[in-house]
């Protein structure tokens, strides 16, 4: 009962703080939408014409745009804990008599959901793309958000779980996010991509994020047929694929957390 | 738990040992602290004081040796130690972007206090450290000391029967730690609470029952301020002459006493009756064939820092910054840039 209590605090805490601070909700968006309004603008013409000049550069970067708010907000969530467990709030929780477990869980959760607001204001702007979600879509877009920010979160807190001081957080960087960004298929599609390419993708959690979102969020936009040649898996491969990412990494990064030094 | 001298202890450590890779930062340090007491670690920054406070705390596993807190067991007793302290960190562990009411009630939901009883509890301990009318305001818009007073009612809020505090004033303006000091001397008074504390201030050592002075993980002296005071005996006289070096040499021939040279070259003595010395020191300097010089002389009683001096032969270092300072540097430029 009171390890649903210390999660239940945990994620609290995090919604509290991100509603409060509307200036930092601001601020992240305008990384995604530097990317997809530059690159759109700047790419799109010298890009083939796709699904038949059916949809335009940013309407196919549009899910990725999505999928890369979510695995920023929720990487940069959870790896916070190293600044907050040295000299903030995590700190006080550490030394509560609390499970850790039910801190991990719930700074997993707090992650995710912020990722998924932060994704859901991102969504918004569909219909400016020339983009119709319906209700049906938009939740299973929710959803698909919420697993993909669960398992980055989850990766997350095992980067940072054994972390000291905030100084690896570049390597963390451009080692982890910025090769899983640009071959998650968010900015180019994953279709007919060389070999080693191919290899790197299939291994890469987000690229079954961002294939499933592409899926569901140009449905109804895209006709039928130039939809299904750029799916790389079935949705319930891809949902079943972050499942399994997502285990693998909430097991050693809970233990990891929990272990005492 | 009681001990051989009848008294209760709050905190046992029996040659408590640290390891960090292949440093020791604890070094079998072994002590006693007793109820209602407020207990000192005095010494330099990387001495092991905050390593010891982490090990009785449950955040770090000791090497070897044994500790418990109210008669709990460090290694074995973790939720039971947890349950029965308070501690205000060195850095603030409050969340900025919270009311200080929400920090409080964040920290009742942790330590699963009825909601009722709670509010009782907030109220009252908001009083003390008067913060009740700046409940509602996000802690960011808070003063340092004003910060460490909302830490030290969130510390109580669970009855904790021994508080640990670690370098609870550091970085406040004087005016301020004299206020914090206020508060926890009320405290003391008002319910009875354990302290065990950190500093390197040497002035607010003067404020605790007993100290313990601690150098390269090592006790070296445990006894009460005025105590260890009298280990220097006498007065402290601050001689600057034309010729330190000659002019301890000349006091040695003449009295027979040893002068030693203090950190910033100055020459000094230790000595009863210090103000009838002086005389007689200026006279062995102005006699003999080549006089020294007195450019200047002053008489003290000794403080903690003399007894630092004496027992450890240096003074309390101002280390370099570490990782930990670079990152609280950066900390305060981040939380600048976050606002």
């Amino acid at each position: 009962m009171h390890h649903l209590k210390t999660f239940y605090t945990i994620w609290l805490r995090d919604i509290i703080r991100f509603s409060r601070n509307r200036g930092r909700i601001i601020a992240s968006m305008a990384t995604p939408l530097l990317f997809l309004f530059v690159f759109g603008a700047g790419l799109g013409p010298a890009m083939s014409p796709m699904a038949g000049g059916n949809l335009s550069f940013e309407q196919f970067m549009f899910p990725g745009i999505i999928a890369m708010t979510v695995l920023f907000t929720a990487v940069f969530a959870a790896v916070s804990i190293v600044w907050d467990r040295e000299f903030g709030f995590l700190k006080e929780v550490m030394v509560a008599p609390v499970s850790r477990r039910a801190v991990a869980l719930g700074k997993v959760a707090g992650g995710s959901t912020l990722a998924m607001l932060q994704g859901l204001l991102i969504l918004i702007l569909a219909p400016l793309l020339g983009i119709s979600v319906t209700l049906e879509q938009a939740v299973y877009l929710l959803l698909l958000m919420l697993l993909l920010a669960a398992v980055m979160s989850a990766l997350g807190i095992l980067v940072a779980a054994r972390q000291r001081s905030t100084e690896g957080f570049h390597v963390i960087m451009n080692f982890i996010m910025l090769p899983m960004l640009f071959l998650s298929g968010a900015f180019f599609p994953l279709t007919g991509v060389p070999v080693w390419m191919e290899a790197l993708a299939n291994v890469n959690p987000v690229s079954y994020g961002v294939d499933p979102m592409r899926q569901v969020a140009l449905r109804g936009s895209v006709p039928e047929i130039f939809l299904d040649a750029m799916r790389l898996h079935p949705i319930a491969i891809d949902v079943a694929v972050m499942f399994a990412f997502g285990v693998a990494f909430l097991v050693p990064a809970i233990w990891l957390f929990s272990k005492q030094d | 738990m009681v001990n051989s001298t009848g008294h209760m202890s709050a905190i046992q450590v029996d040659k408590l040992v640290r390891d960090f890779d292949d440093f020791r930062a604890v070094d079998e340090i072994s002590f006693e602290v007793h109820e209602s007491e407020i207990f000192g670690f005095l010494g330099p920054n990387g001495a092991g004081k905050t390593t010891t406070i982490n090990v009785l705390c449950t955040l770090l596993r000791p090497t070897g040796g044994f500790a418990w807190v109210n008669g709990f067991d460090v290694s074995k007793q973790q939720s039971e130690v947890r349950n029965s302290i308070g501690l205000i960190f060195q850095d603030p562990s409050l969340d900025e972007e919270l009311t200080a009411f929400e920090n409080m009630r964040f920290h009742a939901m942790l330590y699963d206090i009825p909601r009722g009883e709670f509010d009782r509890r907030s109220d009252e301990l908001m009083e003390m450290v008067d913060l009740t009318d700046k409940a509602h305001d996000q802690v960011r818009t808070f003063s340092g000391g004003m910060k460490r007073r909302l830490e030290i009612a969130r510390g109580l809020l669970h009855r904790p029967r021994v508080l640990f505090l670690d370098e609870p004033t550091l970085g406040l303006d004087p005016q301020t730690r004299r206020h914090i000091w206020q508060y926890l001397h009320r405290l003391r008074e008002q319910r009875e609470v354990t302290m065990f504390m950190t500093t390197h201030y040497m002035d607010e050592a003067e404020n605790c029952s007993r100290i313990a002075i601690i150098d390269h993980g090592q006790i070296v002296a445990i006894d009460t301020p005025a105590n260890l005071k009298e280990r220097v005996g006498g007065d402290i006289i601050t001689l600057r002459t034309s010729d330190n070096t000659l002019a301890g040499i000349r006091l040695t021939e003449a009295h027979g006493i040893e002068a030693r040279i203090g950190p910033e070259g100055q020459l000094i003595v230790e000595i009863d009756s210090g103000d009838q010395f002086i005389p007689k020191i200026i006279e062995t300097f102005s006699n003999g064939t080549k006089p020294i010089e007195v450019q200047s002389v002053s008489l003290r009683q000794p403080t903690l820092e003399d007894v630092f001096i004496k027992l450890t032969g240096h003074a309390i270092r101002e280390e370099q910054a570490d990782a930990k300072d670079r990152m609280r540097q950066r900390g305060r430029l981040f939380g600048r840039m976050r606002r």
